[in-house]
């Protein structure tokens, strides 16, 4: 490869006669002499890093990069029905041109002045979130719906000085694992014991006699989703926060947006604490990188101060008819109170907020209506054609975007159907069995405005082929 | 431009309402594909297929916008924000605010629709991404043995540590005696906070008033029987190199407890020195910081968590393996501490790490380091150039930032770092990072001029600086009613800390403030 005399394009001061220039300005004759005024011999790397050859001409990385990436198959091409916690939507092509401006793609953390969009697009963010739960009090993203889940109990906790949270026995078992570190092991005095609500096996829902048997004055929260992780619409959301708060424990729920254009929100329910996942509203999926989680809570003044999260606020300034947004109660974040913070905020996802903020001014409550009643309209009409097909069911008859492909009664196993619908261009639902054997042969299959009837109709014949 | 020369700069000025003022009734940004005739006969009306009481009855309060006021309105933003491609982002220490390729962004439209749960067969590619970027790249540069790319952020990373030595302590009966927690208060706050969420007690070591950093002995007086690890930062947020860190591990060590090595900032020792030879036991890399993944107006991020050999059985699942001839996922590990972040963690951030770090090579990266180096001590000379500046602690020597302070200018003029801060805005550029809490260092600011910054990008910022303090001096007012170039005026603060007029949401701020702040007289989205 051709030596460019050290020079890199990613570093100015590279080039040779600059370089000299300022080790004469410093008053040194290299750079190890500098480091070693610094860091002791033995501290020091004696050798050259072994790494690969660089590929320092962009077209090299570019093509190589891409030669790697083309192995891959996408949801692009392939027909695709993952959910599971991340999900395949239309990302409206406005919102990408937004999240990848150079302003907002490398901006950090500058001030409220010099970063006055970064801090108003956050402060739109919690106002549209806030329209589409009901809820006055919303955060800035972190980072997944597991965190925010994981933030809620630990709120919820604190505010009741209590130390168990019920959850729901359907759940993703990847949340669970990250809940179950936010509620730290056995023997840690802040411990959360999570114990989890049997869900009724004939309709999915969180079984209330069972729920009443765990409830308990020790109780600090139920913790409720909805849709479930299987996809299952809880309608009983209103009799679970009244037992909850009968006992004086805080309702959670954790909430996919997307879906409130037609689903009632949270808070019409009971619920004192909401989180979910943003994703859905505008990222791209990015191999699950384009996750971020939400917060939001009552706006009373115990709750706000219970908060972890980023949350920007709104205020006037010394111009008439100018807005100014910055942090608000930002001395009960990590950043001022260290370990004496409501848990930690750090960098999360903050570009994700801007993308979801974009999206839901772009849908519009109409365009949350009409998503919503596509995706049930869509994902009811292949559920009830795959469960024409001989041995195939649909476990749980009241969802919304996903639902439970049960295989049983054919002769095949998930990963058999799966093999042969890949075979097919087809990438079949999350199959369920390690995660929940009860379930027999199962898969969750997700279906989003992007399934036509086409797509749908092609799904059924592959199905009926793989299992015949 | 001419030595010394400031440029005529003023940020946008767009006087842009919240969106949830514009618009009007009826207005749509986007169409979504509605449902085929077929479908809705086979279905009927979607309101049937939800639960009676789930339905919901009052529309969400959303403005409703036509897609060229949407776009407008979110430029208009954009442009309001001093991003790091824009300006000399030097001022922002901790932060490494370096160049981000713009040809990573174009590689990675080819795994926006990649789905998490996809067969690991359908992803090879991107799985041997992750694979090699841990084993071939950060192995090296770190020492460690294994990497997990889950946490999305240098805190989560953190936490991640200490869950990690929570599972040790667990595994050999130690969790309840063993309890505490060593940091300094140079490291950053999350090596407090996140261990803390973890269920740790945290003992905090303050520097030295010569040294600027806790002495040996200090630490030794900290270290018990309760001692479950040390977590920190070196060098720390003062620029200072704690010379003595291998002895500093071996002392922990001794006493029963881990090391964590918080190397969010790595950028100045690259190929340098290592968290092996230094003796940690596990730490982490901030992809978006030293890998050049862009900082993306606050994440996506990544910290890439390292563990030794011996603590690898405790990394989160999935763990990336390869069997020389196939990459594979794998779920199965008993002892694993599940996991931080669902699925793989923030594939996109290790992607452009990865895509960074093959496009510099050993030599590259040394050089980075080096320059990065290098840059700190030029920025310095002409700092202390500057009149009203400290540099405190008697450490000549800084690695990659320094933290100065101004408090002889506040003594002598009123002005204070904060003033400075909003005042350099006025001159194009970005404010810069004070100090983490509590302010040790009185009236604080913290430069880290990476390699990415140009020989006259660090004098120009200089002069900024010079400028600035000559204002102090000569003109305080101006400094202290700053900023006066800036996209709005100076704001009230008041409400953000008075739970009867917060609003953290526009329904807050209707309810709390009423019609009368809706100032603008306009129509709302509610208007006729």
């Amino acid at each position: 490869m051709a030596k460019r005399g050290n020079v890199h394009p990613y570093i100015p001061n590279s080039v040779p006669d600059v370089r000299e220039e300022m080790l004469r300005e410093v008053g040194a004759r290299d750079a190890d002499s500098l480091y070693r005024e610094m860091i002791p011999e033995r501290l020091m790397l004696a050798r050259r890093m072994r790494l690969p050859e660089p590929l320092t001409a962009e077209r090299d990385l570019r093509r190589h990069m891409e030669s790697l990436l083309a192995t891959n198959r996408t949801c692009e091409e392939t027909l695709s029905f993952l959910g599971g916690g991340c999900w395949q939507h239309y990302v409206p092509a406005v919102c990408d041109e937004i999240v990848r401006r150079s302003e907002f793609l490398t901006a950090y953390s500058g001030g409220p002045y010099s970063d006055l969009g970064r801090f108003q697009a956050y402060f739109e963010f919690q106002s549209l979130m806030g329209d589409l739960l009901e809820m006055d009090v919303v955060g800035v993203t972190t980072y997944d719906w597991g965190a925010a889940a994981g933030n809620a109990i630990r709120m919820a906790s604190r505010l009741t000085g209590r130390r168990e949270v019920l959850v729901p026995s359907v759940m993703s078992p990847r949340r669970l694992a990250i809940l179950r570190n936010f509620a730290q092991p056995e023997g840690m005095p802040e411990h959360i014991r999570l114990t989890t609500v049997r869900n009724d096996p004939r309709t999915g829902r969180l079984d209330l006699k069972d729920l009443r048997r765990k409830i308990s004055t020790r109780t600090a929260a139920v913790y409720l989703e909805n849709p479930s992780y299987l996809g299952v619409i809880e309608s009983q959301g209103n009799a679970i926060s009244d037992i909850a708060h009968d006992h004086g424990a805080e309702s959670i729920v954790g909430v996919d947006p997307l879906s409130l254009g037609v689903l009632s929100p949270p808070s019409a329910y009971g619920a004192d604490i909401v989180c979910g996942e943003a994703q859905p509203l505008g990222v791209h999926m990015y191999a699950g990188g384009g996750l971020a989680g939400f917060l939001a809570s009552r706006d009373e003044e115990r709750y706000v101060a219970e908060f972890p999260s980023l949350l920007v606020g709104i205020t006037r300034t010394e111009r008439d008819g100018e807005w100014g947004f910055a942090h608000c109660r930002y001395d009960r974040t990590s950043y001022i109170a260290r370990d004496q913070a409501k848990d930690w905020v750090g960098t999360a996802t903050g570009l994700w907020s801007i993308a979801a903020a974009t999206y839901m001014a772009l849908l519009g409550p109409e365009g949350f209506r009409e998503l919503g009643e596509t995706i049930l309209q869509r994902s009811h009409y292949v559920a009830r054609r795959l469960s024409e097909i001989r041995g195939v069911r649909v476990l749980f008859p009241d969802f919304f975007k996903e639902f439970v492909v049960n295989f049983d009664r054919t002769r095949k196993g998930v990963r058999a159907v799966n093999r042969g619908l890949l075979r097919q261009g087809i990438f079949g639902g999350h199959d369920l069995g390690k995660e929940f054997p009860d379930l027999g042969r199962s898969a969750l299959y997700c279906v989003t405005e992007i399934h036509s009837q086409e797509d749908l109709d092609r799904l059924v014949a592959a199905v009926r082929e793989v299992v015949s | 431009m001419t030595d010394g020369a400031l440029r005529r700069y003023h940020a946008p000025v767009w006087n842009e309402p919240v969106v949830s003022e514009l618009g009007r009734r009826g207005e749509r940004g986007i169409f979504v594909p509605s449902t085929e005739n077929g479908i809705r006969k086979a279905v009927g009306p979607a309101r049937t297929l939800v639960p009676k009481g789930m339905r919901r009855r009052v529309p969400p309060r959303l403005p409703e916008l036509s897609q060229p006021q949407v776009l407008r309105h979110f430029l208009r933003l954009s442009q309001s924000v001093l991003g790091m491609d824009l300006n000399i982002d030097l001022g922002e220490g901790t932060c490494t605010m370096k160049h981000s390729p713009k040809v990573h962004e174009e590689v990675l439209r080819r795994i926006a629709e990649v789905h998490p749960l996809q067969d690991p067969e359908t992803i090879q590619g991107l799985l041997e991404i992750l694979y090699e970027f841990g084993h071939t790249f950060l192995r090296e540069i770190s020492g460690l043995d294994a990497f997990s790319f889950q946490p999305g952020g240098g805190s989560e990373a953190v936490y991640t540590n200490a869950c990690i030595l929570r599972k040790h302590l667990e595994r050999r009966g130690e969790l309840e005696t063993r309890n505490e927690i060593i940091t300094t208060i140079f490291s950053h706050p999350c090596d407090a906070a996140s261990p803390a969420t973890a269920g740790f007690k945290i003992v905090t070591l303050y520097p030295d008033e010569r040294m600027g950093r806790p002495t040996t002995e200090a630490l030794k007086a900290a270290v018990s029987k309760h001692t479950a690890g040390l977590f920190i930062t070196n060098p720390e947020d003062t620029g200072i190199f704690n010379t003595e860190i291998d002895e500093w591990t071996r002392i922990v060590h001794e006493a029963g407890g881990l090391c964590a090595y918080d190397q969010a900032n790595a950028n100045a020792i690259l190929g340098v020195t290592r968290a092996r030879e230094a003796g940690f036991d596990m730490g982490f890399f901030n992809l978006h910081k030293t890998f050049s993944s862009p900082h993306g107006s606050d994440g996506p991020a990544c910290g890439a968590v390292g563990v030794t050999r011996e603590l690898e059985r405790y990394l989160p699942v999935p763990v990336v393996t390869f069997d020389g001839s196939k990459y594979r996922l794998e779920y199965d590990r008993p002892d694993s501490i599940g996991k931080v972040r669902d699925f793989l963690g923030s594939v996109p951030v290790v992607v452009r790490a990865y895509a960074w770090a093959l496009s510099l090579g050993a030599d590259g990266l040394r050089q980075v380091a080096e320059t990065s180096m290098l840059n700190n001590r030029y920025l310095e000379k002409k700092i202390l150039a500057i009149p009203g500046v400290g540099k405190p602690y008697a450490v000549d020597a800084r690695v990659d930032q320094i933290r100065y302070s101004w408090q002889k200018l506040k003594d002598e003029t009123g002005v204070g770092t904060e003033d400075i801060e909003r005042r350099m805005v006025d001159y194009g550029i970005q404010s810069y990072f004070l100090s983490h809490h509590p302010w040790v260092v009185p009236e604080p600011f913290t430069p880290e001029p990476c390699e990415t910054y140009s020989k006259a990008d660090i004098d120009y910022w200089a002069t900024v600086l010079r400028q600035v303090a000559a204002e102090a001096y000569a003109d305080p007012q101006t400094v202290k009613s700053a900023p006066h170039r800036s996209s709005i005026s100076k704001m009230d603060p008041a409400p953000f800390d008075d739970p009867a007029r917060w609003a953290m949401t526009w329904r807050a701020f209707l309810r709390k403030r009423g019609a009368g702040e809706r100032a603008r007289g306009t129509a709302g989205p509610r208007g006729p």
